[in-house]
């Protein structure tokens, strides 16, 4: 397939290459963190006042969905601020590494690798969202734990084990990251198997060794390989979307898993923050409530057995479908694949119908971050309630039917014929709907 | 893999360009043609929605194209407000309190109405909806993505 090489050319090599314009925008994103928390700590509890809630759950996270992760794959873990702390310990300097780093470098434990403690925490996400949407201080002390947490486990484990086996952030870049349009890859394998020492895997914060890189769902693209690699055989491809899936690339079962997670989380969010339900968004809220609890057991029976469910009846008629019986549990895996554009494109729609209501809020709280009534750039009183507008809703529309396509192409090209292909298909076209259906319905 | 003319190639090409453009029209067609479906004769809507934290009620109200509508919005507990998207209809109602107000659902379509006073912690996401006329959007997104698994399907054939 086509492959544009970025490192041909000789700015973007340079700043690539060059830690600076990366520590420096991580020095801002960081400085942006450690505010936010303040902001969220100090500032108004009214959440739409809040530079906090505003930040994190208006403009950042739509960023990431809308921005980040479709043009750039994994792009936004390589300015995330959550693991610096703690890299600046492991490396024993700031701006690269001075080979007297502290930390235990323990391996991380076999039991807990995968996506599935990353899962976990979405569907946290999914349990006490209502809460932390809402409220600036949950929000911010949530902000503080996080990379708290990242801290100390970087001193514990070796590596950006945080970010592979915890952060749900990455759970959700990594996994929509293999659709995305960057990739980080070897130019020449062979002038990587004549070089015995490794150095780019013994640089990679995310443990990966270039030559063997399948998947971009776990290269945070930070770019050290690049910097390191004493013959410049590093690459950094703009690829077609979707290169990541095929009839043969591996894929496992904690990534069905994490990509089920994901599906039933935009669903539930849909439900609670767009639907008409008053009163699910009160027991989704109320934190300890019987409704709260009612609430959560309907959500984790819907994330855990009904969708997951429904996904594995789809997978075990596709199986019977094909010309070669693979296993149950390894086609489970195989076809996780099309969850993938699936869930990326439906986060997208969500995003679109949830946030572009709420943008008239970005501005009034840079103006006066923490609700103290400051009027810095003059834009304080300016936030109103906010509509979808036509235009949104027929985007909205657009964007399922293209999620819906891509899905459906991804199905049929990992599948042996149509007639595998097609109860994979259902599963996504029950599950669109369902969302067309609470977006637009 | 056969060797193709470049004449061939160009060919594969525009042949290629010609189905995208259609494809595009179609989907087009499917989105905006106007149907034709009867709208009932419009009445005069009588509707009393309650408003308390953080849910209207009823949150889900239909009503026909045309229709001329009178909203008492009464709130329960604290301030509630009333704000309908794509209309530019506003209510305000202190509690104990009814406010009234009246337009013409010249609009078909669904449209979410929200609180637009701030009334509490799940404020931004007190929302109903008001639908007029038939939810065509709705259905053009079904027959969408219908075509959209078609042509997914067609899209691999025509490259083995
Ligand atoms: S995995 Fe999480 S903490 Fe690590 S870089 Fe990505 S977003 Fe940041
Ligand atoms: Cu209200």
């Amino acid at each position: 397939m086509t492959r544009l090489d970025l490192t041909q050319f000789p700015i973007i090599q340079k700043i690539l290459y060059s830690r600076w314009p990366q520590f420096l925008v991580r020095a801002i994103t960081l400085a942006g963190f450690i505010f936010t928390i303040l902001a969220g700590i100090l500032g108004s509890i009214v959440g739409s006042h809040n530079f906090a809630i505003i930040f994190v759950w208006i403009a950042w996270w739509t960023a990431l969905k809308l921005f980040f992760i479709p043009f750039g794959g994994r792009s936004w873990c390589s300015i995330c601020p959550i693991p610096m702390p703690g890299e600046w310990l492991q490396n024993g300097g700031i701006l690269q590494p001075s080979g007297k780093g502290i930390g235990l470098r323990k391996k991380w434990p076999k039991v807990l690798r995968g996506n599935w403690l990353q899962a976990g925490g979405f569907l946290m996400v999914g349990l006490f969202g209502a809460l932390t949407l809402t409220s600036a201080r949950i929000t911010a002390i949530i902000l503080l734990a996080i990379i708290v947490l990242a801290l100390l486990l970087s001193l514990i484990y070796e590596r950006r084990s945080f970010c592979n086996y915890l952060c749900p952030i990455g759970g959700f870049t990594g996994l929509y990251a293999q659709a995305g349009p960057v990739e980080v890859r070897v130019k020449n394998a062979k002038v990587c198997a004549e070089h015995a020492e490794k150095t780019c895997y013994n640089a990679c914060p995310w443990g990966q060794y270039p030559l063997a890189l399948k998947s971009s769902a776990n290269c945070g693209l930070c770019m050290e390989c690049l910097r390191v690699c004493p013959t410049d055989n590093i690459a950094v491809n703009m690829r077609p979307w979707g290169s990541d899936f095929g009839p043969k690339t591996k894929h496992r079962l904690d990534e069905a898993f994490l990509g089920l997670v994901m599906l039933a989380s935009v669903l539930v969010d849909s439900a609670v923050f767009l639907g008409p339900w008053g009163q699910l968004k009160t027991a989704a809220y109320e934190i300890g409530s019987i409704p709260w609890f009612i609430f959560a057991g309907i959500f984790l029976f819907g994330a855990l057995v009904v969708l997951p469910g429904f996904y594995a009846a789809s997978v075990w008629v596709a199986n019977r479908m094909g010309n070669i019986q693979n296993s149950f549990r390894k086609s489970l895996s195989h076809f996780s694949q099309v969850l993938v554009p699936l869930g990326l494109i439906a986060w997208i729609a969500f995003t679109v119908s949830f946030a572009f209501v709420k943008f008239t809020y970005i501005l009034p709280v840079i103006s006066d971050p923490f609700g103290w009534g400051w009027n810095l750039i003059g834009n304080s009183n300016t936030a109103w309630v906010g509509e979808t507008t036509t235009f949104s809703l027929f985007f909205q529309v657009i964007l399922l039917s293209l999620g819906l396509f891509w899905a459906s192409r991804v199905a049929r090209q990992i599948s042996d014929s149509t007639k595998q292909a097609l109860p994979l298909i259902a599963f996504c076209a029950v599950f669109n709907l369902s969302l067309l259906w609470l977006l637009i319905g | 893999m056969m060797r193709q003319s470049p004449n061939i190639l160009k060919q594969n090409k525009l042949k290629q360009w010609t189905r995208i453009t259609i494809l595009l029209l179609l989907c087009l067609v499917i989105l905006f043609v106007p149907f034709p479906i009867p709208d009932a004769p419009p009445t005069d809507r009588h509707i009393r929605i309650e408003a308390s934290m953080f849910q209207f009620t009823p949150s889900e109200i239909k009503i026909n194209k045309g229709d001329h509508v009178t909203v008492d919005l009464v709130s329960t507990d604290v301030v509630h407000g009333f704000s309908l998207d794509g209309y530019n209809f506003e209510l305000k109602a202190d509690p104990g309190q009814t406010s009234s107000g009246s337009f013409i659902a010249n609009r078909t379509g669904v449209f979410r109405f929200r609180c637009s006073v701030a009334c509490g912690n799940l404020h931004p996401f007190m929302i109903g909806k008001l639908q007029i006329g038939p939810n065509l959007l709705l259905f053009r997104g079904i027959i969408l993505g219908f075509l959209a698994i078609i042509v997914a399907l067609l899209s691999i054939k025509t490259k083995k």
